[in-house]
């Protein structure tokens, strides 16, 4: 079977600087790799250059969503192959209903169109799975929202898509263990009916007893230096970074 | 990012809009402003002796004043290359199958009788110099509400007439009032008796079909006291090589407690410049909304007014300006307070693109006779690419000091990081750049009459599939 997430040897700068110095990693479908390391470390780099955000310059590697490359393609065309971004600090978009925008996004995702009273529904089954008032449906995309309500309105964004690659870039920072817990719902909901597998960037453990990885990888000065079980995670918070990362030499395939 | 690319939505004006009839006129006057034209005009329409004084009164000030250097260059108009009246049918129709075919043609590809029937009380269309059709649902007539051409009115209400035409603005206001003034034809007269409440829009359809030709409407509109109304015009032209001339004049009335809305989408095509006047007097407690969309035009002066006289009069100006390759939109409003606790809010959005330039101009005036009044000016532009610009000239003059002013002006660029968010979710960067635009003017489209809100934002969704809004 296709890696549903193959990278190889990636190299990409900001400014001329160079912040992923040669990133591999193969994630297989229906698996759920965490992401861990210190701020710069890269992680977020990662995260915007598989979407394709401009601003960061791939210098050289590979990316592939189920065996097809997509760095040379633009951020829609990544979409549309099934590749969604959790945003760390989503955009607000003033004067664009978050009704008629979901309704815009599912149309686009699907082939079958569904019927206002059906799309409604839809929408309304999985808000209440995400614990979202029914107002939110009239609001402003983003606009005004709080950070926690915001992260939440990336996983109802990510639920009406039904995307096959997910990247959740610190979904769970800022976030109650209550929050912690809702958004995790969403993440498995959506892994067990759709099949999807997860990138998972975090700094912390806890998020992990809700959405379990198979893997988890560290990352330091652009690259993955270390990658295991659940086991590497309970050693960093036991032990700190710093103890994780004298850690070597790194298993980078886990094949 | 590779591709950008925001549709314009100007490019699909030549083909819904941009066709033209052949030109039939039963009478045309020939080329160029004279005071033979102005005779002309008059006597054709067998006006009293007073319009005909008043017409060359105007056109003495008209030749007098000089033209205004302030806002949008007006250098290329050249006035002896105009047509000032071109009389498309020798009468208003009051039934759609008597419209000459050519006319009928062009309100039908424009969508009038499907609108007429579906939510209008009444409608009004103009098509060059006169108004070709007009109908008013009868229960509306049979309050006495009046809703006929300026011309009819000038025949058929000559005393509700002379009380109140350019009353509220003088021939000598401005260079085009008075221009109007001299040669003006057409336009809607609409009276509301007392009490009235009309609670569908009454919706007059402005159409320049002949070539460099200018259209000089003139409206006049009386709302009693207590009554309530609610008026829509749209603007269409075809796409000529040549220049088109709109200067129009608007006097609305609004007596003590009375309500009324008065709504433009002008959407000439791009070789019309559009300077209008604009301007109601709101009495006791009456309230006057100007909605005010300009989306096409060369270059438009447009500034809507509200001269609040009477004591708890309030005005509102809603402006979206639209401006792309070769046009400037200079637009805002004025706001002259005039009595005790009287308020006012002007709330503009601009968009420019493509190298066109948006302006926003506005005034408001406090003056000493307006104790405890209030005010409160918004302007928010949006600037798409480099090309374009926008600016601001507000003006406040303040001579009451228990006043409560507040002016904000933001100026934003649609962000990459915008762009990307949304790109990331699948929409195309067009897709996306029209969603961001259509929520910077959701303000005020949502204040639209329904079926223009669904066009404004087609025209912005441009090749959008999913639906917004």
């Amino acid at each position: 079977m296709k890696n549903s997430l193959e990278i190889e040897n990636l190299r990409v700068t900001v400014d001329e600087k160079e912040i992923l110095t040669g990133v591999d990693l193969k994630i297989k479908p229906k698996e759920v790799h965490a992401l861990m390391g210190r701020n710069g470390s890269g992680k977020s780099t990662l995260a915007q250059t598989l979407m394709g955000n401009p601003i960061y310059k791939v210098v050289e590697g590979s990316a592939k969503i189920y065996g097809k490359e997509i760095l040379n393609l633009e951020p829609t065309e990544r979409a549309q192959l099934g590749l969604f971004l959790s945003f760390q600090y989503p955009s607000e978009i003033p004067g664009v209903r978050v009704y008629s925008y979901l309704r815009m996004l599912y149309n686009k995702s699907h082939e079958q169109k569904l019927s206002p009273k059906m799309f409604k529904e839809l929408l309304q089954e999985n808000m209440k799975l995400l614990e979202m008032d029914d107002s939110f449906a009239d609001r402003f995309l983003n606009e005004g929202f709080s950070g926690g309500e915001k992260k939440r309105m990336e996983m109802l964004q990510m639920m009406m898509l039904e995307p096959k690659v997910v990247i959740l870039d610190e979904v769970d920072s800022g976030l109650d263990i209550d929050a912690i817990k809702i958004v995790s719902k969403a993440v498995n909901n959506l892994m067990e009916r759709n099949g999807t597998s997860v990138l998972l960037i975090t700094h912390y453990s806890r998020i992990l007893n809700h959405i379990k990885p198979d893997f988890v990888h560290i990352m330091l000065d652009g690259k993955i230096i270390k990658t295991g079980g659940e086991e590497v995670a309970q050693n960093l918070e036991e032990y700190g970074y710093s103890q994780a990362e004298l850690v070597s030499p790194t298993v980078k395939d886990e094949e | 990012m590779k591709n950008r690319r925001l549709k314009d939505i100007r490019e699909t004006y030549a083909s819904k809009y941009g066709f033209s009839m052949p030109e039939k006129p039963i009478l045309k006057a020939k080329r160029g402003l004279s005071e033979d034209v102005v005779r002309q005009i008059s006597q054709s329409k067998g006006e009293p002796k007073w319009m005909l004084e008043y017409r060359l009164k105007a056109l003495e000030a008209f030749n007098k004043k000089p033209m205004p250097m302030w806002g949008a260059d007006l250098s290329k108009i050249d006035f002896q290359d105009i047509f000032y009246f071109v009389k498309p049918s020798d009468e208003e129709k009051r039934t759609w199958e008597d419209v000459p075919e050519e006319i009928k043609i062009t309100f039908d590809r424009l969508g009038v009788p499907q609108a007429e029937r579906e939510y209008l009380a009444g409608v009004k269309a103009q098509y060059d110099s006169e108004v070709a059709y007009s109908s008013l649902i009868s229960d509306i007539e049979d309050k006495g509400v009046i809703f006929s051409s300026t011309d009819e009115a000038l025949r058929k209400h000559p005393e509700i007439f002379k009380e109140y035409f350019g009353k509220v603005v003088p021939f000598a206001d401005n260079k085009f009032s008075a221009l109007n003034s001299a040669v003006w034809s057409g336009g809607s007269f609409v009276y509301v008796p007392k009490g009235v409440t009309v609670s569908r829009p009454l919706q007059a359809y402005f159409r320049i079909n002949a070539q460099s030709m200018g259209q000089f409407e003139r409206t006049l509109i009386i709302v009693e006291e207590g009554a309530f109304a609610h008026y829509v015009e749209g603007c269409t032209a075809p796409v000529y090589s040549s220049d088109s001339l709109h200067a129009a004049v608007v006097e609305v009335i609004v007596k003590p407690g009375a309500r009324f809305r008065y709504t433009t989408i002008q959407n000439w095509s791009d070789n019309v410049y559009n300077l209008v006047t604009k301007r109601a007097r709101v009495e006791k407690d009456a309230v006057m909304e100007w909605v005010d969309g300009n989306l096409g035009s060369k270059k438009t002066m447009k500034y809507p007014s509200c001269y609040l006289v009477g004591e708890g009069a309030k005005g509102e100006v809603l402006s979206i300006a639209y401006a792309s390759k070769g046009q400037h939109q200079d637009a805002g409003g004025k706001m002259i307070h005039a009595a005790p606790n009287t308020s006012s809010r002007i709330i503009s959005k601009s968009v420019s693109l493509r190298g066109g330039r948006t302006s926003y101009r506005g005034l408001v005036d406090i003056t000493p006779a307006a104790p405890n009044s209030k005010s409160r000016v918004e302007c928010d532009a949006l600037i798409l690419d480099p090309l374009s610009a926008t600016d601001t000239f507000p003006t406040m003059r303040i001579n009451e000091s228990s006043a409560n002013v507040e002016h904000e002006a933001t100026v934003s660029k649609i962000g990459e990081e915008k762009l990307f968010y949304l790109t990331s979710r699948g929409l195309t960067e067009s897709e996306a750049m029209s969603l961001i635009v259509s929520g910077f003017i959701e303000p005020i489209v949502k204040e639209l009459p329904m079926e223009y809100a669904v066009e404004l934002n087609r025209l912005i969704e441009l090749e959008m599939e999913g639906s917004v809004g």
